[in-house]
Parts: C-alpha cells; structure tokens; sequence
C-alpha cells in the first residue's frame, strides 16, 4: 500500500524511471493517467483507443525517459504532449473525429462527496480556470484551438473544410493559443506591494 | 523571409501540422532558441487545455496493462524492486490506514498510537478543509511573486496555498506561513513540512482582501513572528 516513490518530483521520477525503476513509472502513472486518460478521450471518443493511445505513450516514457530534458518542459507536460501526439496519430487513421464544445459536464464535476480529495479538487479548479479562459477567446480562434487540439485537425485540413486561407487559420491558431497563454496568466494583475519585516 | 516556420510553433504544440511541416520544424527547432523558449511556453498552455478536458478516473485495467508492458521490456541496469499496488481507494482513507499500520509496526504503546491517530486526523481535517475551498464555484486564484504555485481563496477568506516543487525544509527547520496586511505586522497562520511534489496547505487565518500571504524558513515548532525574509509570497488577494 505504501508509495515509496510518492514525495519526488515528476521529475526526479523521470530521472529513475530512465534508470529502470518501475515504481517510479507506476507513481508518474498514477499522478498523470487521469489527465491523460481524459484527453485521450476527449480527441478518440471511445473507451478502447483512449486506454490504447495511453498505454502507448507510457510505453515511451519507458523507453525514452534518457531522452526528457527537465529545462525544456515540466514532465507532466512531456508526458501529456506524447498521449496528444500518440492520439491524434491514432483518430487521423481512424478518421474518426469530432469536436464537442467544452461545455460537457463529465463525471469529474460531479464526485461524490467522500471523493472529494484536494487532488481531485484541484483539477477541477483548474479545469473550471481553463475553460474559463478558453470562453474569453474570440470565437474564430476558440474554435481553430478546439477542432486542432481535441478534434485532431491538422492546419491544412482545418482550412479546407472551414473554407479559409491556410495562412488564415495558422494565425488564428498563434494568436488564440497566444492569448489563451496571456489569459491563463495570472501573474501581470496590478497594484503589487513587498512587504518588509522590520527585525 | 521565414515569417512561416515560427508561427508554426503554434501548430506543432498542439500537434496540428502536417507531416513535412513537423519534420521542417523539428529540423528548425535545435537552431532557433527563440522557437524554444515559445515552445516550451506554448507546450504549458496546451498542458492546461489537457487539464481542462479531464474527466472519469481510467480503469484500474489499464494501469496493470501499462505496467505489464514496463516488466515485458526491462530496461538496462534495472533497480530491483517489489511491485506494490495502489488501490484506487479515497485518500482520506488510505492515509488513516496507513498511519496505523505504521503505527502498530513500530509497536507503539497505546497512548503513542492513539496521539499518531489524532495527528492523523488533524491531517485528514486540512485536507478537507483545502478540498473545500478548492471546490468552491467563487474560489479565485492569486498569483504568487515568487515561486512556483497559487493562493486560493474563496469569498469567505478561506484560503489554500499550492506549492510545485519547494522540497522539505532543512534539518530542524520548518516552513511557516504568514497573512500580512499592508505596514502591519505578520500573523502567524500555519507551519508545514514542504515536499518536491506538489503541496496543498490550507492557511489557518482568514485572508482578506488586500493582505498578501508569506512564507518563510523557521525553527521547528514554529515562532511568534518570522525571523527571516519570505521565500515566497503572494500578490495582494
């Protein structure tokens, strides 16, 4: 029952798991696989290719941790852009892909009471914080994000089916993600004070 | 010009060029720090569009699945170590039980358990207490100056301070929390142990607004007022 691997980083977990130590896969599993799994879903829409597309990835977390940089990206987010790269490739050779609106309740807004764990209650703080974010976009670009990130569109194949110059859509994909990134960022509000203790 | 190839760092972030597009980019990529930095920068936002797609637990089938896949394929120099499994059970739970088991596994007399059980349940009552706050539909997010994290708070001054990768504090040392108004002095609102991951301390005062939250490094035990500057804060809330 003990998590012998559970006060490390992701990325000293990253660091063992390169090393062989299957404990540290397991724990980056647990932290990781609800997120992934989640996103896997969201761009396959079933059950079956989302466990597959995560099994993938973490089967190259495995095999490729030597190769992760700590000061090019959060492990988390490593891990995260493998399941969305292993998803997308997976739904363009199903071709099978939609593109909900993110304004479906999924079950992770309704844990029961007793589930309410401040990990489980944190995701959802965030998630509620980025889809928040994701409303203040203009439409053009909210939807140029959506159809590429969850429905696995490519560029081109956006500009076709919108009907709108590829370099159309490549804008509107920088500036939406460019504003996404300024929006989610809350470090630039205004009226900062250093408080000074005096010994 | 090659107006083009950085404005598709965009797209391969989120994984939406095609083929020789991806491969032009990555052949572009070791040479341009710019395109870099912006990845890297754009890469946390698509992380936060993961988060906000996130749903249902995966069965439990698939973490037996992803790590029978691990001990199919062992790798070169592996540590040796016992498999052990995590039920998908309630945290809150899950801390309880173990608390005992280490408790009864050190043969602690009966009076030092059940003070191991009150500490424990102190432990699960914060932990309520930040799922609490977190949960809250009016809970707002501020903005930390230094460090890596968020103060949460709801309207009622309940607050919850969220912490990546601080690490333990020093032998004999513990971090402590304090709410500051503006040329006041701090109140003490809390101490608590740090770790690498990530940690979720309730604040033990309430916070109004236009008070900031510190921390900083104290003896064990905690003191009546810090005795040296913050390492973190937040903005003002």
């Amino acid at each position: 029952m003990r998590r012998q691997h559970a006060h490390l980083s992701d990325e000293a977990l990253v660091a063992l798991v390169a090393r062989g130590d299957e404990a540290a896969l397991a724990e980056l599993y647990d932290r990781v696989s609800r997120i992934a799994y989640g996103l896997a879903l969201r761009v396959l829409r079933d059950e079956r290719h989302a466990e597959d597309a995560v099994q993938e990835a973490f089967l190259q977390v495995w095999r490729s941790a030597a190769t992760f940089r700590a000061e090019r990206a959060k492990a988390s987010t490593w891990i995260l852009t493998l399941v969305h790269r292993r998803a997308v490739d997976l739904v363009r050779r199903e071709e099978r892909r939609q593109a909900d609106p993110l304004t479906d309740d999924s079950e992770l807004g309704q844990a029961p009471e007793h589930e309410q764990t401040e990990e489980a209650a944190w995701l959802r703080f965030e998630r509620e914080r980025v889809q928040t974010a994701l409303t203040q976009l203009p439409d053009v670009q909210r939807e140029a994000l959506e159809l590429a990130y969850y429905g696995g569109f490519s560029q081109a194949e956006l500009a076709d089916r919108l009907g709108v110059p590829l370099g159309t859509i490549k804008s509107r994909m920088f500036a939406g993600l460019a504003r996404l990134r300024e929006l989610l960022d809350d470090s630039t509000q205004e009226g900062s004070w250093k408080p000074e203790f005096t010994s | 010009m090659e107006t083009g190839i950085h404005e598709l760092t965009a797209g391969y972030a989120l994984d939406a060029l095609d083929p020789e597009e991806r491969s032009a980019y990555e052949a572009h990529l070791p040479g341009c720090e710019h395109c870099q930095r912006e990845l890297a920068s754009f890469w946390e936002t698509t992380e936060a569009l993961a988060v906000a797609a996130s749903g249902p637990e995966p069965s439990p089938a698939l973490r037996e699945r992803v790590l029978a896949d691990v001990r199919a394929e062992p790798l070169q120099n592996v540590v040796p170590f016992e498999l052990r499994r995590r039920r998908l059970a309630p945290v809150l739970g899950a801390v309880a039980a173990v608390a005992a088991v280490v408790a009864l596994a050190l043969g602690l007399w009966a009076s030092d358990l059940s003070s191991q059980l009150d500490e424990t349940r102190a432990a699960l009552a914060r932990k309520q207490a930040a799922a609490e706050v977190l949960a809250d539909p009016d809970a707002r997010s501020v903005a930390l100056t230094e460090g890596d994290g968020r103060l949460v708070v709801d309207p009622d001054g309940q607050a919850v301070l969220v912490v990546d990768g601080l690490g333990p504090a020093p032998e004999g040392k513990t971090y402590a929390l304090w709410v500051v108004s503006h040329g006041e002095d701090p109140v003490p609102a809390g101490l608590f142990p740090g770790r690498d991951g990530r940690e979720i301390t309730p604040i033990e005062e309430t916070v109004e607004s236009g008070q900031v939250v510190l921390v900083t490094i104290e003896d064990a035990g905690g003191v009546d007022a810090p005795t040296s500057e913050p390492i973190i804060g937040t903005m003002p809330v």
